[in-house]
């Protein structure tokens, strides 16, 4: 049984060590500045990775943007809104939602969203929010802010569904409470739910960057898988996840590919601070510790 | 000031099974109406009626008429207005615990649009004056949570929020029962200095707390009112004989 | 005198009341609307191009068309039998050991570990196997793809396997062990088989998520156009190959990849469905 579970230590530990031990080159040529420089030419073996982080945050950003407040909304309308029928299929459509790989939404954000963002949602924000810099250049579908909405609709269900654990852990009578003093059903909500759970909410949030962080498949088919940094949201864009899975197999030189493997272990590194931090929040809210803090 | 209430013909269900059984009573304002009866009995779910918290529950269902100080609080009437006007006090104290004291106590106030900084201030010091709770925490309003307080005061900071609203009518349901004995008798003390200004419907299991409190006392069995009166007259010369095996300690 | 608190809920509350509720309902439009288009494309798409040759043949040479994905489904059978081979058997072992041992101070840290590993990107996990695996062995394969996704199979499986055991009650070890039976027959024979409802519902979970991972397979199992059946080979799978296909230029394998991924999504939502269905009958006869 012990062999059980060490392995899984041994897995963990064996990865790490890999990761670590072949980067060692990439490492001791260009230091931490790596990630700060933006210059990738592997032919004149220069490694930079700035615009892959740049991209990598980016899309997570306009992600979270929009997964937020749609993930919170749909589970405070599972929890408290909707008709007690709908709550079970509502619940495995979310689950659905979830276990649809990555894949099959990088497929169909070619050949459905990336078309209708070219033809109808482009044109429509370059028209009235062009000003903000944001939406200019050629309306091609593909680039960030593709990656960006089909990261949204893949983090989503993270989101809510751990937001909803947490709102349920909150007492009944804290919901009465609010009732009590003559509060309307959403200042009840607002004021009963939400403000109580806000810890787990956080969390849930941050579960979901973490998610969003390390997305490859969805984000490599439509981001445009090119390193540039710009400001306009149209424009192709390229993230850590999406280099190595176009680059390594076929890197010529040991630079080349301890470039890359850099690249993952930062990848590694951040998602498990996130990770691990979103998990801290999530437990401490639903043992339900009484908020000490605040005036 | 406090205001009557007419209860008439109460009956109220959970799905099927109705726990209230057609009550009807008259509760006379600025005084305090104790509610006494065994476990089960329909007394909670009595006073969750005057307040339309009952109908929160899925499958719950009310039919009768409740008249609060002239106006009707079933029909047409928002719930929501309702409960602004009849203030509860839970059985176990539910301060707000990501809200300070003087935001919990505020919180009511703040719904309803009172914004004024002086308003509030003014009312919250009323309020928390009013539960007997001002001097304890006048220095700590806004640095201590409202959860960081002991059992007893938690519970007169749940008060001070309910009067704060300025409702008509206060519903207490078993509100010292999680309680130690010397936070109850403060309580109880504050309980007779609110019957001046509001009219008081406790409920409670604890008939000595009754006997101490409440000028007039219904004891209810099985979603029935059995017999309703002054409390003196219940405790000493009770007129049915079930109200008698219950407080002689036969059955409960 | 009553100052201030109006008597009745202002129009400005009803209105946020009503706004809020709606936006709420709104969202719940809005999410679940790319869900169905989702679904409604791949029936559309993938049920008319799929047909027996697109499940019984190889791809056919770039600009001819026809030709299946047939080795890609073999494939992806393949390396999940591997997978499952190696995630099955150490996660649950893993998970007895938590739950039946765990007292040691350890034994948080394996949980913590457990969640750790979850959490990598899967990409991450197939570079790391392609550096101590790909290269040690100079050439890809399915055993590696297997590897990958049987590294990615093991949390699911242990933390299942840990939550469905401490659930069993202690009356029933304490049964066993008053009969004489060693420690870890107790819990193999006696605790998991009270659990096993549970812990097949984890297993299957872990399936259907490893089911559709591509990112580890690109530098491990690597893909291949034609029949393999040599673990030690470059082996095609079924998202690999629907990765393939869909940035291609060619509309004719464009149609292919939405056959594909109507295949993997059938198993997936197949699988899940299954597990509601297990996990639905394990609670009347199972747990006390």
């Amino acid at each position: 049984m012990l062999v059980g579970a060490l392995s899984l230590v041994g897995a963990l530990g064996l990865i790490i060590f890999e990761l670590i031990y072949n980067c060692r080159l990439s490492l001791a040529k260009f230091g931490w500045r790596f990630f700060i420089t933006n210059s990738w030419d592997p032919v004149a073996g220069e490694f930079g990775a700035w615009a892959f982080v740049y991209g990598t945050l980016l899309s997570s950003l306009i992600a979270l943007v929009i997964a937020v407040p749609l993930g919170i909304a749909v589970a405070v309308f599972i929890n408290e809104l909707c008709p007690r029928s709908l709550r079970k299929p509502l619940s495995f459509a979310i689950e659905l939602l979830a276990a649809i790989p990555s894949v099959i939404f990088g497929l169909w954000a070619i050949f459905v969203l990336a078309p209708v963002l070219r033809s109808y949602l482009e044109p429509f924000l370059a028209n009235y929010f062009g000003w903000t810099g944001l939406f200019s250049g050629p309306a091609y579908g593909i680039g960030v802010l593709a990656a960006g909405m089909i990261l949204a609709i893949m983090v989503v269900p993270i989101i809510c569904s751990i937001s909803r654990e947490v709102m349920l852990t909150v007492p009944q009578q804290q919901r009465e409470g609010v009732l009590a003093l003559g509060a309307t059903q959403w200042e009840m909500i607002r004021i009963g739910v939400l403000r109580n759970a806000r810890a787990g909410i956080l969390g849930a949030i941050i579960l979901g960057l973490g998610r969003a962080l390390g997305e490859t498949m969805a984000v490599t088919m439509v981001i445009g898988n090119s390193p540039d940094v710009v400001k306009s949201l149209f424009s192709p864009g390229y993230t850590m996840a999406s280099v190595i899975a176009n680059e390594l197999n076929e890197a010529m030189t040991s630079l080349h590919r301890s470039a890359l493997i850099e690249i993952g272990l930062a990848l590694f590194i951040v998602t498990l601070a996130v990770n691990a931090f979103a998990r801290l929040l999530v437990s401490a809210a639903k043992r339900r510790m009484p908020a000490r803090a605040h005036a | 000031m406090g205001v009557n209430i007419d209860v008439c013909d109460l009956r109220a269900w959970f799905g099927s099974a109705e726990v209230l059984h057609g009550v009807s009573m008259h509760v006379r304002s600025n005084a305090v109406t104790a509610i006494i009866g065994p476990s089960g009995c329909g007394k909670s779910t009595f006073i969750r009626c005057l307040n339309r918290m009952h109908e929160t529950v899925p499958t719950a269902r009310v039919r009768g008429s409740v008249n609060i100080g002239g106006f009707n609080a079933y029909n047409g009437t928002p719930a929501v207005d309702v409960r602004r006007r009849v203030g509860m006090v839970f059985q176990k104290p539910n301060p707000f615990p990501t809200m300070s004291i003087y935001d919990n106590v505020a919180a009511g106030l703040k719904l309803n649009g009172f914004r004024s900084r002086r308003d509030l201030d003014e009312v919250v010091e009323r309020s928390l004056r009013m539960a007997a709770l001002w001097d304890e925490v006048k220095e700590v309003l806004k640095n201590k949570s409202g959860a960081s307080l002991s059992g007893g005061q938690q519970q007169r900071l749940c008060i001070a929020r309910a009067l704060a609203v300025q409702p008509e009518v206060l519903l207490m349901d078993e509100p010292a029962s999680a309680l130690d004995p010397i936070s109850t008798a403060k309580i109880e003390d504050l309980i007779y200095q609110l019957k001046e200004r509001f009219t008081v419907v406790i409920v409670t299991h604890n008939m000595q707390q009754a006997a101490r409190v409440a000028d007039s006392t219904a004891f209810f069995l099985m979603g029935d009112l059995i017999e309703y009166d002054k409390t003196e007259k219940i405790f000493t010369a009770p007129a049915d004989k079930r109200t008698e095996d219950y407080i002689t300690g036969r059955f409960g | 005198m009553r100052k201030g608190c109006g008597s009745g809920v202002s129009l400005y509350r009803h209105f946020m009341n009503y706004a809020a509720m709606s936006l709420a309902a709104f969202s719940a439009v809005v999410v679940l609307a790319p869900l169905f288009a989702i679904l409604i494309y791949l029936v559309i798409k993938g049920a008319g191009a799929i047909n027996w040759a697109f499940l019984t043949q190889i791809p056919k040479p770039v600009g001819e068309t026809g030709g299946g994905m047939a080795n890609a489904i073999w494939g992806s059978g393949e390396i999940l039998a591997i997978a499952s081979l190696i995630g099955v058997p150490l996660g649950i072992a893993g998970g007895i050991h938590l739950a039946e041992y765990g007292r040691h101070c350890f034994a948080d840290a394996i949980r913590f570990m457990a969640d750790v590993l979850n959490g990598i990107p899967s990409i991450v996990i197939g570079m790391a196997i392609y550096g101590l695996v790909v290269v040690t062995q100079r050439h890809f394969s399915a055993l590696a793809g297997g590897i990958a996704l049987g590294v990615m199979m093991i949390p699911t499986v242990l933390r299942a396997t840990e939550e469905m055991l401490l659930m069993v009650p202690q009356s029933v070890r304490e049964a066993a062990l008053g009969l004489g039976i060693s420690q870890w027959r107790t819990a193999i024979f006696v605790t998991l088989r009270t659990a096993t409802s549970g812990v097949i519902t984890g297993i299957m979970l872990a399936f259907a998520r490893v089911a559709g991972e591509t990112a580890p397979l690109l530098f491990t199992a690597f893909g291949n156009q034609f029949w393999n059946f040599k673990i030690n080979q470059p082996t095609a799978a079924l998202p690999l190959q629907i990765y393939t296909y869909a940035i291609s230029p060619y509309d004719e394998w464009h149609r292919q990849a939405w056959a594909g991924a109507m295949v993997l999504i059938v198993l997936i939502i197949g699988t899940m469905s299954a597990v509601r269905f297990v996990a639905g009958r394990g609670m009347s006869k199972g747990v006390a």
